[in-house]
């Protein structure tokens, strides 16, 4: 494993740093407050070429590997952890099924504008009964002519009512239970195709979240991914991946949070001395640092070896358990390190623990990603 | 239309700090960046060739072999291709120096229309680069430029002055120097940045490609040298003024006026 | 050429490493030794203790530097009315003058300017190069390097100052290059070498970091253009009978000047950018009223400054959050800053804390502002505001 960053990547590291902390870090509070989706941004996220980071130049993306994409959510995610899931939730789900599983002519209609950024991208699997257990999909999709009728409603969809191509996940033959589910690439100006509820969330207020429904959409049989009732192992496969994604925001969030406080213990004064100075402190920080170094190498692995092609299931569980649980830790600590001050809007502290809670539930819970480490080291 | 812009690589003059003790520079984890008025100069570029896809543009810069990530950088916006001046005897230029090697290559080049630099370097802000090479070359050149816009084949430029602007309009080819308030540059592209790193776009020059005597480059052809340099005095513990009122101002203007602080520019 | 680090004389204490500012000193096996990175800039010569290492001589092509003589100012003037910082280079001017022995001299030109020629002698001008025509009314480069280098390479000063104008700093690249010399921009100070008597041109480099003298040793005229507000203005004196006006023929014509100036406005720079400020005055709660900010905006603007805010001052509604400054506001970091009747709360603090020059005034002794504060004044803000501006009025 190397542990440098090629120039390549450091570059691009260095310029999403820029572009966070001068388009991203100011409305970060905003965007939160308002709980508004950040369209300006994605807009000029798009016009940097960062929306198909990972997708071949092919397909018109930029063609940088996993590293690249993880460096890109992770520095978003430093200053507004909402910014760095919608390119996580773009990539990851969006994106990356096309080019996995898509026909040549899916990828030129739906990768292209998804990599340029002319179409954000979002994913449709939750659904009221059917979360951890993604076997109890209610959605169906029955075969008519030339076309599939889809029925049913998903839940808790990132970038729902923002995203132009949707990957959602139907019963094709519930009689075959996971082998049933079949994946389809659906536009959001199909007929019978419409947005639901919006949720008011703990955290990440400014990302959307939304039911969508379906009422006997009608969707072309060009549309299906993959083959049917290979919907789930698509599924699957995805969020293997998106796990990694998710890992790099809530790395970015424990950073953040980390720089923040190391900053804030300099200069806050108590007892006529920095509060930087006081032992119980140092000692709460060097835990939240190692751990965040961890969790950094975790995620580098899992991208690693997904950029390699080698297996990365186990590593992308594994790096957004820890990276998650991180996050919560180090961002509850730093809210404490910032006393009272912490507690309030006026600084970013308290929404970033309002953020990283999310890391340890979206695309699989901990508990998930740990039956998905059991599974494999017990196999 | 075809546009050289000069830039040149600086140190983050924002992030310099002075070693307490020592007096001297702390130099560690000093960024080396674009110059920002020099990216405002490249911005304007792409956006001419925003509007006129024809147009190329060549980055031009001098300095060490490091020196090569604006230019990288300059591609990663959207410039065509990049070209470096490097060698130990172009080092130690002057202002005078510096802008004859710039006006040589320039040549080298051979055909342009415009050439953007940037109004000053903020590790030198001598704002003198520009219009030397301007002389070099015998192009009329326009500094300080704040807005800029073809009409008609001319071209028309804002140049800004302490109380106001002038509207001037000149043909190419011509030398125009930009402040950063003129525009908000873009970012480096992410396909721009892969483009930059893994197609061969950037040329290495050295002083034998040049067809300039040594006389004329480098430490031998600087007319000014640097006698001596140093740490300016730095600010003690602060101070609480005694006095009445009316003393205390008069200290307060007398330190003012030492550090240079009461200038209106 | 250039600088040289003598490896016997080296004792390997690294001084040099930190003071150069490009990364170009490595050490091995213990001796500093120069890499491609350098610049030959000079830091690492004045940083050695052990006159380890030397700037080499250069071998630069001279020119008979006994054949120049004389001071020359170039009298900048816009719509006939001559810019303070002309008066500012007189005066700095004249001392230089008086230590080399030589005349003070002021180039003027324009179109129908002869009248300023009696203003300049006044303030001590020996001579009044004059040169007029009506393509020189307004300032174009091309106009006035031409017969500026002309004037030069007829009378051949010794040495040539300006004003870091604009106009200033558009004209003296242009017409060093065309003579073929030296020229230090920005110059804060002016000394003459007791030596060679040459002229000693201090200034600032490394966005202030560091200060740089420069000489200009083997070329002539030596040039420089000064800082607008740095010099001491000359003070006006009785006419004399040896200041005498020299009229300077020029063959400019419209064909020299390649460029057209469609039209010239004057405009007060609007919006606030409190960010890239190097002047940033700022109010906090102690103000007291929303009119406070008022005066504050005299001082401002009396200073090319601009006004800031805690973010007390804007939640009270005084001023735009626009200008706030503070953890929930804008980062800047200015060379100067006045905090008036801003106590200093963390939040505040964190946003302001990287200006060079912090002046708190304020009230309460205790205020927290008063430990980051380079110059510190307790008392009632408007008392001392009102009181500065007066001393800044006076001065002006």
């Amino acid at each position: 494993m190397n542990f440098n960053l090629t120039k390549e990547q450091q570059m691009i590291q260095k310029t999403v740093i820029r572009f966070t902390k001068n388009e991203v870090e100011p409305i970060a509070a905003e965007v939160d407050e308002n709980q508004r989706f950040p369209t300006e941004t994605v807009e000029k996220m798009q016009r940097c070429g960062m929306m198909g980071i990972a997708v071949p130049r092919e397909y018109g993306g930029a063609g940088a590997d996993e590293l690249a994409y993880v460096l890109a959510v992770e520095e978003l995610s430093k200053s507004c952890a909402t910014t760095g899931v919608i390119l996580s939730a773009h990539s990851s789900l969006g994106c990356w099924p096309i080019q996995q599983f898509g026909t040549e002519g899916q990828k030129k209609k739906y990768l292209k504008p998804l990599a340029s950024g002319e179409k954000l991208g979002a994913f449709g699997l939750t659904e009221p009964n059917a979360g951890t257990d993604a076997a109890g999909q209610q959605t169906v999709a029955v075969p008519e002519g030339d076309h599939y009728r889809i029925n049913g409603t998903k839940i808790f969809i990132t970038n729902g009512g923002e995203a132009g191509i949707y990957i959602i996940f139907a019963m094709t033959d519930a009689s075959k239970g996971l082998k049933g589910i079949s994946a389809f690439i659906v536009e959001s100006d199909t007929p019978g195709f419409s947005i639901g509820k919006k949720e008011k969330k703990l955290g990440i207020r400014g990302s959307a979240t939304t039911e969508l429904v379906f009422k006997n959409m009608m969707v072309p049989k060009e549309n299906l991914l993959g083959k049917e009732g290979q919907g789930f192992k698509i599924a699957m496969q995805t969020l293997d991946g998106g796990r990694i994604g998710i890992a790099a925001q809530a790395l970015g969030i424990a950073e953040g949070a980390m720089e923040k406080s190391i900053r804030y213990v300099k200069e806050r004064e108590q007892f006529n001395r920095p509060i930087g100075k006081f032992q119980g402190l140092q000692f709460m920080m060097a835990d939240m640092e190692t751990k965040i170094q961890a969790s950094k190498l975790l995620v580098y692995q899992a991208a690693a070896a997904k950029s390699e092609g080698k297996p990365y299931g186990k590593l992308a569980a594994m790096a957004k358990l820890f990276a998650s649980e991180t996050a919560m830790e180090v961002t509850t600590k730093a809210v404490q390190l910032h006393g009272g001050y912490g507690y309030t809007s006026d600084y970013p502290i308290e929404r970033m623990m309002r953020d990283a809670k999310i890391t340890e539930i979206y695309e699989g819970t901990s508990e998930v990603q740990k039956m998905v480490v059991a599974a494999d080291i017990l196999r | 239309m075809k546009i050289i812009v000069c830039i040149k690589q600086v140190p983050d003059t924002n992030e310099v700090k002075i070693d307490p003790v020592k007096g001297t520079l702390l130099r560690e984890g000093v960024p080396s960046i674009l110059n920002p008025d020099d990216k405002a100069a490249l911005e304007e570029a792409l956006r001419v060739k925003d509007e006129h896809p024809e147009t190329h543009i060549t980055v031009l810069t001098m300095g060490p072999p490091q020196a090569e990530e604006v230019l990288i950088e300059g591609v990663a916006m959207g410039a065509d291709t990049g070209i470096l001046l490097s060698d130990r005897a172009f080092a130690g230029a002057d202002t005078w120096a510096t802008s004859n090697t710039l006006a040589k290559a320039i040549e080298k080049i051979g055909d342009y229309d415009i050439i953007f630099c940037g109004r000053q370097a903020i590790d030198g802000d001598t704002a003198q680069v520009g219009p030397q090479i301007g002389e070099r070359l015998g192009i009329p050149q326009v500094s300080y430029v704040e807005k800029f816009y073809l009409k008609d084949g001319n071209i028309r430029v804002h140049r800004a002055l302490e109380d106001g602007y002038e509207i001037i309009e000149g043909k190419p080819p011509i030398l125009l120097t930009t402040i950063k308030e003129l525009n908000k540059p873009r970012y480096p592209s992410i396909p721009g940045i892969m483009k930059a790193y893994r197609e061969d776009l950037i040329k290495v020059w050295t002083y034998g490609d040049l067809d300039i005597p040594s006389t004329d480059i480098g430490l031998d052809g600087s007319p000014t040298q640097v006698k001596r340099s140093f740490t300016p005095e730095q600010k003690g513990k602060g101070e609480i003024l005694d006095g009445s009122t009316d003393e205390k101002v008069q200290q307060l203007m007398k330190k003012l006026q030492e550090n240079n602080l009461l200038r209106r520019d | 050429m250039g600088i040289k680090i003598l490896q016997e004389e080296c004792v390997g204490c690294t001084l040099c490493v930190g003071a150069c500012p490009f990364d170009a000193i490595d050490m091995i096996n213990g001796v500093a030794v120069m890499n491609e990175n350098c610049t030959n800039c000079g830091a690492c010569v004045g940083a050695c203790n052990f006159s380890a290492i030397i700037r080499e001589a250069s071998e630069m092509k001279a020119m008979n530097i006994e054949d120049y003589n004389g001071v020359w100012v170039f009298a900048e003037q816009r719509k006939g009315e001559l810019m303070d910082v002309a008066i500012e280079l007189l005066g700095e001017g004249r001392r230089l003058a008086e230590e080399i022995d030589t005349k003070l001299s002021a180039v003027l030109i324009g179109d129908d300017v002869k009248g300023l020629s009696e203003e300049l002698f006044s303030y001590g001008a020996d001579h009044v190069y004059l040169s007029e025509g009506e393509h020189l009314k307004q300032y174009t480069t091309d106009g006035y390097t031409k017969v500026l280098s002309q004037m030069v390479e007829a009378y051949k000063p010794e040495i040539v100052l300006f004003g870091a104008t604009h106009i200033g700093r558009d004209l003296a690249p242009r017409v060093a290059a065309r003579v073929d010399t030296g020229l230090t921009a920005d110059c804060t100070r002016l000394e003459i070498d007791p030596e060679g008597k040459g002229l000693m041109q201090t200034r600032p480099a490394f966005g202030g970091n560091i200060m740089a003298t420069i000489i200009c040793p083997k070329h002539r005229p030596q040039m420089a253009t000064v800082r607008p507000g740095v010099m001491e203005k000359a003070k006006r004196k009785e006419k004399r009978e040896d200041q005498q006006l020299i009229e300077f023929t020029n063959d400019v014509t419209a064909e020299d000047i390649r460029i057209k100036i469609l039209e010239v406005i004057k405009a007060k720079k609007t919006g606030v950018n409190i960010v890239d400020s190097d002047v940033i005055i700022a109010g906090g709660r102690g103000l007291d009223k929303k009119e406070g900010f008022q005066l504050l905006e005299e001082l401002a603007d009396r200073l090319g400054g601009v006004v800031a805010a805690s973010r007390a001052a804007v939640d009270a509604g005084w001023i735009d959050h626009d200008h706030q400054v503070g953890q929930t506001g804008k980062t800047v970091r200015p060379e100067l800053y006045i905090a008036c009747g801003i106590s200093g709360a963390i939040q505040h603090m964190a946003g302001m804390q990287g200006a060079k020059t912090i002046v708190a005034i304020n009230k309460n002794p205790d205020a927290p502002i008063f430990k980051i504060a380079d110059i510190g004044i307790v008392g009632d803000v408007y008392e001392v505001v009102g009181k500065l501006l007066a001393a800044l009025e006076e001065k002006a």
